[in-house]
């Protein structure tokens, strides 16, 4: 049975569903249209749905409907208990999903292709298609088992270390290549253990490819994983020829390889160094024997609250350590109080900062800090030198002046705060024990205007605050 | 459809998802993410097609799971990009 053409009124609106998911994303261009531009994408997936559904023969429409339900409703209720923290963790597992459901639909189109009209005249599944179900399983099964170790990872239930495998780029390549190579042999053979051999090393690859990987690039690879399920979905739109899936697996897939330039970009490494991993880990192991031991002044609250209240101006430098401390409430409490003191506050947000793109905005929004105090990198970056106090908490290798001066850094060439040109700069740390992520030394610990503040984020801007207020 | 066709939409909107998301506002990367992962969700178009269809048990089983995996997404990225977005708020002056 060859493709009958669907009536015009089904193509159409399965066209609209992909104009309504372009509008969804068009929306987010300024937080004042984003909630209308959300509403479109509701819209958007109703109608792909519904016209699904209409246009089928629906042998099983109570199990379809309960199929719903129960997903939508542990959907619903977990997108409503989340905390804003556990945000980066909550991406990554809801990328798994999409990823899980693309293997599921690729393997039903394959144990059943008369349903979704791919066989050809003789009876075996169309060759084309069998390329597209080929990727599309692929492609889902390295989105699942990659989501769940970035999950893992984010959340916090397996070390976010890197773990390195001996000989693991030979694997990694080794395994890619055999599945390209099924995956041409599927067109001219469609044995079921083809198949299933393709969908069993794409879960192993998934997995081999994130476990090398750290904490702190995750933001790289949570937005790849995003453009994979993009891909995914529009592998299987080729297979049903949908034009809404189409659309929206080429939106979503571009959005994520951007997302991931961005983050490169702002980390100054090419994208083939993040996901070949391991970075951080040869530097923190080499940095720990010949370290100098150089002077740094300790600060109080009661100093930082003093100084604050004298300064015109403060910029705060927010970054992952604040997402664990849950210190974001806290935080614009203290800047409220400097606020009604008669001193200018503004936020300043890298790239990288936190664990996915948008981390530091996203919890800053929901401790109700106006967005329009919030200021990105080449925005905000100019005003250090103006500043009387550049106040740094949870961040760190963000604001590492080696970036710009030390050939020798593994993070020379990224773009950082220049908070050494701040008048005064208080900079909150646990210890002065942990480096950052990238494993360096920070010299704006030991600068002469450097006050450090050393005690959880959460507590000492709790102690900023009471001092302030005496 | 043919393949050239199906091909041109998905160049056509690959461009498309270019600009539209190099004009979104890095404040919202992370709302960006959770309605990009809604939308993927789409993909639950081809599993109620799997479930829907008689002759292959497994597969209109398989096609449920999905189903259901695919709802968890839409309900919950929608819910969750609403959320968020609704915190995100202008000076009061």
């Amino acid at each position: 049975m060859e493709h009958a053409a669907p009536p015009a009124w089904v193509m159409l609106a399965y066209l609209i569903s992909g104009v309504f998911f372009i509008l969804a994303l068009r929306g987010l261009s300024s937080p004042a249209t984003s909630q209308r531009g959300n509403r479109f994408g509701m819209a958007g997936m109703l109608i792909a749905v519904v016209t699904t559904l209409i246009t089928h023969e629906v042998a099983a429409l109570p199990e379809i409907l309960g199929a719903i339900a129960i997903g939508g409703g542990i959907g619903w209720v977990t997108a409503r208990k989340i905390a804003m923290t556990d945000m980066p963790q909550l991406v990554a597992a809801f990328h798994s999903l999409v990823g899980m459901a693309a293997v599921l639909v690729a393997a039903a189109a394959f144990l059943n292709p008369e349903a979704f009209g791919i066989n050809g005249a003789d009876g075996l599944i169309n060759p084309v298609s069998r390329v597209e179900m080929g990727l599309g399983i692929a492609i889902g099964a390295i989105t699942f088992s990659g989501s769940v170790i970035a999950f893992l990872k984010l959340a916090g239930k397996m070390s976010g270390a890197p773990i390195l495998l001996p000989l693991r780029h030979v694997i990694n390549l080794g395994t890619l290549a055999a599945i390209l190579g099924l995956i041409a042999y599927f067109t001219v053979d469609q044995s079921p253990w083809i198949f299933w051999t393709i969908t069993a090393l794409a879960f192993l690859i998934g997995f081999l490819l994130i476990i090398p990987i750290g904490g702190a690039d995750m933001p790289v690879v949570v937005s790849m994983l995003n453009s994979y399920s993009g891909w995914a979905a529009a592998a299987m739109g080729f297979t049903l020829h949908n034009t809404a899936m189409i659309i929206t697996g080429a939106l979503v897939g571009s959005s994520g390889a951007i997302l991931s330039y961005i983050m490169c970009k702002a980390m100054n490494r090419s994208f083939i160094s993040v996901i070949a991993g391991g970075f951080g880990a040869e530097a923190a192991a080499s940095g720990g024997a010949a370290k100098e031991q150089r002077p740094w002044k300790r600060g109080s609250a009661e100093d930082a609250a003093y100084m604050m209240q004298q300064a015109e101006s403060v910029i705060i430098v927010p970054g992952y350590g604040m997402a664990v401390a849950q210190a974001q409430h806290i935080l614009r409490e203290m800047a409220d109080v400097l606020k009604k003191q008669g001193v200018s506050v503004k936020y300043a947000i890298h790239p990288v900062a936190g664990r996915m793109p948008g981390h530091m905005n996203v919890l800053l929004a929901e401790a109700q800090v106006p967005y329009d105090e919030v200021f990105e990198l080449e925005d905000i970056n100019s005003e250090f030198a103006q500043t009387d106090v550049a106040f740094i908490i949870g961040a760190n290798d963000v604001v590492n002046p080696a970036a710009k001066t030390d050939k020798t850094s593994p993070i020379y060439g990224m773009p950082v705060f220049d908070v050494d040109k701040a008048k005064t700069v208080f900079f909150i740390k646990r210890s002065m024990g942990g480096v950052g992520y990238a494993g360096v030394d920070n010299d704006v610990f030991y600068m002469d205007q450097t006050m450090m503040l050393l005690a959880d984020a959460k507590k000492m801007c709790e102690d900023i605050v009471k001092a302030l207020q005496h | 459809m043919d393949f050239i066709s199906i091909l041109s939409i998905f160049v056509m909107a690959c461009f498309v998802g270019y600009y539209v998301v190099w004009s979104v506002t890095p404040a919202l990367h992370t709302p960006l993410m959770a309605v990009t992962n809604a939308i993927s969700s789409v993909i639950i178009v081809g599993a109620l097609i799997a479930a829907a269809a008689g002759g292959s048990p497994t597969a209109k089983w398989l096609g449920l799971i999905a189903v259901a995996l695919a709802s968890v997404n839409i309900f919950g990225g929608f819910a969750v990009t609403a959320r968020m977005l609704a915190m995100y708020k202008k000076k009061e002056r």
